[in-house]
């Protein structure tokens, strides 16, 4: 009986203030569709940055002399290291293999094979590789490599500073823009809401006049909040839908030239949209009404 | 029209206690712009009064009504009603005492949203009240009010005088012990402020206490009740009852309003 008048009362004072109310959406509906587009934008840009990040390797070089004996000593010694994440071997069979298959004729001019053996270190963290390669190339007596047998560790000491620098910079710049964003989107949400409210301060005056309560007072607009935060966010969610649908799909479908990365799916997006919008509204109505609920 | 008895409100008129319904005690108001609203106001009104609070503009009327609706806190003395102090009341529970009180307003305060019934009707959903109590109720104050064929009119399609005798109705509706009136015929012509008027009256005759905030002299003068003048914020003037508690039909008591101004027997 209580929740259904107030649900009356909500529906009612919306059906009464249509512009402020259709305000109040379309404020909803515009910051849903940056932030649905935006969500899945920020997510695809840290994905390729973490992916850049994951090819961060430290390259060892084995003598044109080494036997399978030392690979298996040096594997099980790089193993050991600090940071290490995993060792992946490449035999010069298969590193001859990989690379005439790249340029098949200049090899055949070769004649023999040039290429060592190979271990692929892989640090645990991207951040880690500079330790790594210190541990690899500088550990052993009088600053030589681990192990005798190692001919030469890679030196892509600003190649990979490089890399961690720019994709540190990618990750940081998004995750400030999204806060920037999302804290935008509230404060629009509020403004709205309290421009809407303002109308009706004398409403609510008169309410606490005749001896209404607080919560009696704020239940019927925090129900409208809802209602208006959930509607936005809905049509935001049918109109990403339809352009998921009408053009995303076919071009990831048909140009698969950019793997895509893992983004956010499409369910959950559309749970965070209407979650978040009802809430901010709802939120933002119940907060903004209490500066008029002091008579 | 006899105004139904009160339902479920207590006995207003029979006198539970000797505590005057409204006490002032050294009550003073400052604003916090350093003017003065009230002096060390002190006056009690007694159960099933109707007392007049005259004065200039400026003299505390509005002063004393906002405190008595607890919108405003005294900074000094204090306000008992009904036997208990307003300062004891804490914010949660202001909603709460206001329900014990009809206030009526010079501009009305009605709900512009809502037609002249849930108007009323929107007085007894705050309070919790049914559906079945909002249908038996609000017919019958409308009717005593004289708005029966209003009931589903917005308050801008209706005249000053219908929209104070919604607001009326809206104070009655639940019987409050106590009625309050802040300028209530100040924006209608005479011969509405006389239905008004009557209007009060004939509430204050089921025994709920009316206190009626007005600058209009002649009315105050043909009431020929209690009269407190305020000036500057203390009182100037309390004129005692005794000298016009004759009981009167409503009746008898227009009729008095609209004869020609002559000024009370004993009044100078």
């Amino acid at each position: 009986m209580r929740f259904g008048f107030f649900l009356r009362e909500a529906i009612r004072s919306m059906r009464r203030s249509a512009a402020p109310s259709f305000a109040a959406l379309a404020t909803v509906l515009v910051t849903m569709l940056v932030l649905g587009v935006f969500i899945p934008i920020v997510q695809a840009t840290n994905g390729a940055a973490n992916s850049v990040r994951g090819r961060v390797e430290v390259d060892v070089y084995m003598n044109n002399t080494a036997t399978a004996a030392d690979d298996s000593r040096v594997q099980s010694e790089l193993l050991q290291l600090h940071h290490v994440k995993s060792v992946q071997f490449v035999s010069k069979e298969q590193a001859y293999k990989a690379q005439v298959a790249t340029d098949p004729a200049a090899y055949a001019l070769l004649g023999s094979n040039p290429l060592p053996d190979t271990f692929h270190v892989i640090p645990d963290n991207p951040s880690n590789v500079l330790i790594v390669h210190t541990e690899i190339a500088g550990s052993g007596s009088g600053g030589s490599p681990v192990d005798a047998s190692i001919n030469r560790v890679s030196n892509k000491q600003t190649d990979t500073k490089q890399i961690l620098e720019v994709t540190n910079l990618v990750t940081i710049t998004a995750a400030v823009l999204t806060v920037l964003l999302v804290l935008a989107s509230i404060g629009l949400i509020a403004n709205t809401i309290r421009l809407s409210l303002y109308s009706r301060r004398r409403e609510v005056e008169v309410m606490k006049l005749v001896g209404a309560t607080d919560w009696f007072i704020r239940w019927p607009f925090v129900i409208e909040g809802v209602i208006v935060g959930s509607l936005g966010a809905l049509l935001a969610i049918v109109v990403l839908g339809v352009t998921k649908i009408a053009l995303l799909d076919p071009l990831a479908n048909n140009f698969a030239l950019i793997a895509a990365p893992r983004t956010i799916s499409f369910v959950l997006l559309i749970v965070v949209l209407l979650g978040s919008g009802a809430l901010v509204s709802a939120v933002g109505s119940g907060l903004s009404l209490r500066r008029f609920l002091r008579v | 029209m006899a105004i139904p008895a009160p339902r479920n409100a207590r006995p207003a008129a029979a006198g539970t206690s000797a505590a005057p319904v409204i006490e002032f005690r050294g009550v003073s108001k400052r604003y916090s712009g350093g003017d003065v609203g009230l002096d060390e106001v002190s006056f009690s009104i007694e159960r099933g009064a109707f007392v007049f609070l005259v004065g200039a503009t400026g003299s505390g009327k509005s002063t004393v009504m906002r405190l008595l609706i607890k919108e405003l806190d005294p900074t000094g003395g204090t306000i008992r009603v009904a036997g208990r102090s307003l300062n004891e009341i804490t914010r949660r529970r202001i909603a709460f005492y206001r329900r014990n009180l009809g206030v009526v307003f010079q501009d009305f305060k009605l709900l512009p949203t809502r037609t002249v019934y849930d108007n009323v009707a929107y007085a007894l959903q705050v309070t919790g009240g049914t559906r079945r109590d909002i249908r038996d109720k609000v017919p019958d104050i409308l009717r005593l009010t004289g708005l029966s064929t209003k009931l589903h009119n917005y308050p801008n399609q209706l005249s000053g005088g219908e929209q104070q005798r919604v607001s009326i109705a809206r104070a009655f509706v639940n019987h409050p012990p106590l009625l309050l009136a802040d300028e209530p015929t100040g924006n209608l012509d005479p011969e509405t402020s006389v239905d008004i008027m009557r209007l009060l009256y004939r509430i204050n005759r089921t025994g709920t206490t009316v206190l009626v905030a007005t600058h209009d002299q002649t009315m105050v003068d043909k009431m020929r009740r209690r009269v407190l003048e305020l000036a500057h914020g203390r009182i100037v003037r309390d004129e005692a009852t005794g000298l016009y508690t004759r009981d009167e039909t409503t009746r008898e008591f227009a009729q008095r309003l609209r004869a020609p101004s002559t000024r009370p027997p004993g009044v100078s």
